[in-house]
């Protein structure tokens, strides 16, 4: 019987070696911009630069009506967006019969997952600005977000729903519950978790796209908050990319430290998600 | 008045099946079963897997038919009347025949008290002035279920937190707290071990007293144990259905005998 290492052991460690180059690589990556981001505009990251108004003066410039841009579009988002995709995964995990059309759906949604933002922000501009007349409004541009958000949401939350093992759907209705009762009081709690981690993850893009707000017309310098709905609207994104077009030196520092405050924001997002699911599904046991 | 109708109910089969054919797709899984399960016995389901005995007690309670494409034709009397006939909601009917699976399925997120309650908050038929009368009802289900004082120390634990043959317990518990008539249980011992099993095997003992049951098996001797009638079912027809001494003693058909001595399955 011979003990000697064979090439097997070696193609593994390859293989592990691989695997820890591809992780290491993004992850290099991003450190390194980050840093180089930090570095840029650490001159601009202070208080002031968050509370202040855009100016022509880059050195007094601020972010504050980008980000509370931002928060408008994405609250309304989740408003327009949860329900309704929650409301279509339900539909089509725990109502539909499988058959042709329901393929046609699935396949459909997963398609439409991968259409570009541009396409959407012109179907906003199409239906939301014009035709419902809303105009360049916040309502507009998180209308035009959700539709969107909408097909990840699906897709989030039917994976979810699918995580609840029938078996507990079978002992609802042996028990005389009617379906909306199983999903409402059973399959809806247990799928929360993954619903809500699913749908913040997807919001969190929300919160990046740029294409669809210029097309839907957010504005670029905005030296007011929204008020309403209906009020025009700037977003961190589209703040970033007017500060890139300026010629002026200057104004970079004022992108890169935008950047950094637009990434703090989805890693606070993300990181509600985690705590959130960690959270739930402690409670749910 | 009440002498006769109880003496006609213990006359007349509590479930009567005629004729009875089960689809899936295209599938034909139980072909013309004729059957009458008596008032307060236990009727044992046996035969290889696949013989559609697990399918023909889903018929009884009409869970077959939430499985997509799936399809019945003929004829299940519950006390007379027709489970298939339109205008019968199954929904109504499930809540008057319980039913048991094969893996206990206790709720996770709920403890041992709302897993006995499940099934009356999640039809909405708690009954009211609660207090005092939810105790009663998760104290009388639970001592059915033989469960009560193993676990009345620690009503508000999860209900995952109890072993296997106690979880078990505890999802028949949860069946009778909602009062049905009839207890349908789907091989309730296959994910038990044998003492978990006897337990529950005793239980079935005292639950005839006011519940008919139809209880699935894959154990010849559990069902020669536990039952009053034995129906033996290969390839979606119903062999032979007798009483239990008679199945287990003399056998009409011969692959009845085949079947219990062993031969297969």
């Amino acid at each position: 019987m011979h003990m000697q290492r064979t090439g097997v052991r070696f193609g593994e460690r390859l293989f592990v070696g691989l695997c820890l180059l591809g992780v290491s690589l993004p992850l290099g990556l991003l450190l390194v911009l980050l840093g180089a981001l930090v570095k840029a505009g650490m001159a601009r990251l202070e208080g002031n630069f968050l509370l202040a108004y855009p100016s022509r003066h880059a050195n007094l410039a601020g972010i504050l009506p980008a980000l509370v841009g931002s928060l408008w579009l994405i609250s309304l988002t989740a408003l327009l967006t949860l329900p309704v995709g929650v409301g279509a995964a339900i539909y089509l995990e725990e109502y539909q019969r499988r058959g042709r059309l329901a393929r046609w759906v699935e396949i459909n949604i997963a398609n439409l997952a991968g259409v570009p933002s541009v396409v959407y922000g012109l179907l906003g501009l199409a239906v939301f600005v014009r035709q419902l007349g809303l105009g360049r409004s916040v309502l507009a541009g998180a209308a035009t977000l959700a539709l969107l958000v909408l097909p990840l949401v699906i897709l989030s939350a039917r994976e979810a729903l699918r995580t609840v093992p029938q078996s507990l759907r079978e002992a609802c209705h042996a028990l005389g519950a009617t379906r909306w009762q199983a999903i409402g009081r059973v399959v809806l709690p247990m799928a929360l978790p993954g619903i809500l981690t699913g749908s913040i993850l997807a919001l969190s893009r929300a919160i990046g796209e740029t294409a669809p707000l210029i097309v839907v017309g957010a504005l670029t310098i905005v030296t007011f908050l929204p008020d309403g709905i209906h009020s025009p609207y700037t977003a961190l994104p589209m703040q970033i990319f007017a500060w890139v077009s300026r010629p002026q030196q200057e104004f970079l520092a004022n992108a890169a430290a935008g950047i950094v405050v637009l990434l703090t924001c989805m890693l606070l997002v993300n990181g509600i998600a985690i705590w959130l699911r960690q959270r739930l599904q402690v409670r749910a046991g | 008045m009440a002498l006769a109708e109880a003496g006609e109910q213990a006359d007349t089969p509590t479930f009567s099946v005629r004729q009875l054919c089960a689809w899936f797709g295209d599938q034909r899984v139980l072909h013309g079963i004729n059957l009458g399960i008596p008032r307060h016995e236990a009727t044992a389901v046996i035969g290889p897997s696949g013989c559609g005995k697990s399918t023909f007690i889903r018929c009884l309670n009409r869970m077959h038919e939430l499985v997509p494409a799936a399809r019945v034709e003929g004829q299940v009397c519950l006390e007379g009347v027709d489970v298939y006939e339109r205008g019968i909601d199954p929904v109504l009917l499930r809540r008057r025949v319980g039913m048991v699976f094969q893996k206990p399925n206790p709720f996770p997120s709920m403890s041992v008290r709302d897993n006995v309650l499940a099934g009356l908050r999640l039809t909405g038929s708690m009954p009211t002035g609660r207090g005092a009368r939810e105790e009663q009802i998760v104290e009388r289900a639970l001592s059915q279920a033989a469960l009560w004082d193993e676990v009345k120390d620690r009503l508000d634990d999860p209900g995952l937190g109890l072993s296997g043959g106690q979880q078990q317990r505890l999802c028949i518990a949860r069946a009778l707290a909602v009062s049905p008539d009839v207890l349908l249980m789907d091989e309730p011992c296959s994910a038990l071990d044998p003492i978990a099993s006897a337990k529950i095997e005793d239980l079935i003992h005292s639950l005839k007293q006011s519940y008919t049951i139809v209880v699935v098996t894959h154990s010849m001797q559990q069902a020669a144990r536990v039952s009053d009638r034995t129906a033996f079912f290969l390839a979606g027809s119903l062999i032979e259905f007798d009483t239990t001494d008679r199945i287990f003693t003399s056998p009409k058909d011969s692959r009845t005998e085949d079947y219990i001595t062993g031969k297969f399955g």
